[in-house]
């Protein structure tokens, strides 16, 4: 009995768990989606079906699952977890090359569920490895420019070129960096701006504790708003502004574009600016503060020196969560014209091409994971003095 | 030496300081005492204009303290409070240079300063000054605190309740400490505290506060044997006024010559006629003899002549 105990604690459960997901995934999920053009419906194939070598594939799945079952050391699995990622997308390269006919330019080849669900099944493994290795921030923001390099190698080198999705990336190819620039503009500018106006909003909250309750009601309201609703509101003064000053109009402020965008961005990111300030502002010991005062340094001297930096590490989670959300935003303000990724989204759900949707959709959950693994390491590394 | 005259704070409400004047000696200690509300703090953050007077004067060693901007002023008077109010994203040694910095110290001088400090404050350098406050005990903290207190060589420091946070073993070694230091540096301090015994076991002068006035300004034995106010004779206590008289004068103020006869307890010319008194109850002897350090005999101590200084006059 105690022995069959000690057995199962040998298996770890959650490992268990994906690597059982991976396997059914990698032999009864279609691998790949097959279409004879962009328009023609898709027909699922196997990882079998797919690949001439997907015996020797299927075996390495197996090995990886089982080792995410018993191996318990976290880098081990760290290890085994990454391999599996790469396996995948390797194998889902070397599908499309093997489905493609040569010199064929219509076929259209999709990653498939089975695909899709092997990739999750092995980065959580890797989460769940790095949630116990608990990287430091250096550490993590290494990892995540590993991450990079490793895909912009992948892409550099063509490895998916035969893919749909690369298929749409290159009828878009002129377009695309713009459409990227736009997207991180929009996100950094209305971010930014947020920050300068938030910031000294905040500090006056915290100072004036009348003013307080005002600001914040106002900036709640304003985060009510849906996101496309604002955008509709915002249009009427915007337009009505760019036809009675011309001088806006020249500069780009318009009822429609990226003036709305970037105001609706600003307006939303305003109130976890304002709020994480007022809250980071009213953790400072207020001991602390009076004996900054009682050995005479100036009031900006205590603000600066004591009070914003002992808030940091709170104000920069405020701004990690605007930026992350402002990301997502963005991909809405295409609906206006306000340009970004979004309007591939949106081009895609028009036409019914999920491959052009994955176009604009995979590049913006790229960005919001990197801005967020940038900015929390960015709070340990702020507030790794404090208690 | 600050001399306060008529210094009075008034709220919109109500007066918190009225009309308060004191001569506080240079390099001495002077403690002030009173509950919660009866505007000792207010004085004290009146010195260092952390609270601007409504009327009143405070002059420091001949310059009036409002002819200096207050953030000037202040670098120049030592601040300790309590809670200590260390600055947690700041290491020991950040902390303790926080002053010498401000004032534009050369780096050299301020990092021999803060060395010197944390040795008097028995706190090894190379051990204690890279670690953050949180790293340290609570009486380490309470320590670094006095030591970024006189970081700059004030000639006068102020203390706002600085041992409130102590437990009782840690605050006596850290009321020794400060009795010390005060003598070793001959900085004059001005302390606030709720605590009577605190005040009677630091203080040269001590001043009663009740509601804003100051009712009594006096040695303590002064405070004991001839209380201005009913207020004052409550709060030094009638039951045990003569124990504390005894605690306030040492053996060698009491000796006379001799020795005592062979079962009378030895004590030190430093020892309190309170602690001198328990030994003799203890041993039930009649006289205790004052032994000098080397352990000869400096003269004795009789239990008449200790009850003789209990006594009212």
């Amino acid at each position: 009995m105690v022995q069959a105990l000690h057995a199962r604690r040998r298996i770890d459960r959650l490992g268990a768990l994906l690597g059982v997901v991976a396997m059914v995934a990698a032999t009864t999920l279609p691998f790949v989606v097959f279409k004879a053009n962009r328009i023609a419906s898709g027909e699922p194939r196997s990882l079998l079906a797919a690949l001439p070598s997907a015996p020797l594939l299927l075996a390495s799945v197996a090995l990886l699952a089982v080792a995410a079952a018993f191996v318990r050391q976290a880098r081990a699995r760290l290890a085994a977890a990454v391999v599996g990622v790469l396996t995948v997308a390797l194998a889902l390269a070397w599908a499309a090359d093997a489905l493609t006919p040569a010199g064929n330019r219509l076929v259209r080849i999709s990653p498939g569920a089975g695909c899709w669900l092997l990739l999750l099944a092995f980065a959580l493994i890797a989460t769940d490895a790095l949630a116990r290795l608990r990287p430091g921030p250096l550490a993590r923001v290494g990892a995540l420019a590993l991450m990079a390099a490793a895909m912009w190698a992948a892409f550099a080198a063509g490895l998916f070129d035969q893919l749909s999705i690369m298929r749409e990336y290159a009828v878009n190819a002129s377009g695309f960096g713009r459409e990227l620039r736009q997207h991180v503009l929009l996100a950094l500018g209305s971010v930014g701006a947020a920050t300068l106006v938030g910031l000294p909003l905040g500090i006056t909250c915290h100072r004036v504790p009348r003013v307080r309750g005002a600001i914040l009601q106002v900036l709640n309201l304003v985060q009510t708003i849906p996101s496309i609703a604002l955008f509709g509101i915002l249009m009427v003064p915007l337009g009505a502004l760019a036809t009675a000053v011309p001088l806006a109009a020249d500069l780009g402020i318009n009822g429609i574009g990226p003036a709305p965008a970037a105001v609706a961005l600003f307006l939303y990111a305003l109130l976890p600016v304002v709020a994480n300030t007022v809250v980071g502002l009213g953790r400072v010991s207020p001991v602390a503060v009076d004996a900054a005062r009682g050995m005479g340094l100036t009031s900006w001297q205590v603000l600066g020196e004591i009070e914003l930096a002992l808030a940091l590490p709170v104000i920069i989670t405020g701004i990690r969560i605007v930026l992350v959300q402002n990301i997502g935003l963005v991909t809405i303000a295409a609906l206006i014209g306000g340009g970004g990724l979004g309007t591939y989204v949106f081009q895609g759900v028009g036409q019914t091409a999920i491959d052009l949707v994955l176009l604009g959709a995979i590049p913006t959950v790229a960005l919001a994971f990197s801005a967020a693994v940038l900015l929390d390491a960015l709070v340990d590394l702020t507030g790794r003095a404090a208690p | 030496m600050i001399e306060i005259s008529s210094l009075s704070k008034v709220y919109a409400e109500a007066t918190v300081v009225d009309e308060v004047s004191m001569v506080v000696a240079g390099g001495s200690i002077t403690a002030i005492v009173g509950t919660s509300g009866s505007g000792k703090s207010t004085l004290l953050r009146m010195i260092n204009r952390l609270v601007e007077p409504t009327r009143g004067r405070v002059v420091i060693n001949g310059r009036d303290a409002a002819t200096v901007p207050g953030h000037l002023l202040r670098r120049e008077i030592g601040y300790a409070i309590q809670g200590h109010g260390l600055f947690p994203h700041r290491t020991v040694a950040e902390n303790i240079a926080t002053v010498p910095r401000l004032l534009g110290w050369q780096a050299a001088r301020t990092r021999a300063r803060v060395e010197e400090l944390l040795r008097i404050f028995q706190l090894e350098p190379a051990e204690y000054g890279a670690k953050f406050p949180h790293q340290l005990s609570g009486g380490q903290q309470q320590r670094v605190g006095v030591a970024r207190a006189l970081a700059a060589e004030p000639r006068v420091l102020l203390m706002d309740e600085p041992f409130g946070a102590l437990d009782p073993i840690i605050r006596g070694q850290a009321q020794d400490d400060l009795r010390d230091i005060q003598r070793r540096f001959g900085t004059t301090v001005v302390l606030v505290t709720h605590d009577i015994d605190e005040a009677f076991r630091l203080g040269d002068h001590v001043g009663v506060m009740s509601r804003g006035r100051l009712l009594q300004y006096d040695r303590p034995a002064m405070l004991l044997t001839h209380p201005a106010d009913p207020f004052v004779s409550r709060l030094t206590g009638t039951a045990d006024r003569a124990l504390k008289l005894l605690s306030l004068t040492t053996a060698a103020q009491a000796m006379e010559p001799g020795a005592a006869a062979g079962d009378g307890p030895a004590v030190a010319a430093t020892d309190s006629l309170r602690d001198v008194l328990a030994q003799l109850l203890w041993s039930g002897a009649a006289a205790a003899t004052v032994r000098r350090p080397d352990g000869s005999a400096a003269g004795q101590v009789t239990l008449a002549g200790i009850l003789a200084r209990g006594r009212s006059d």
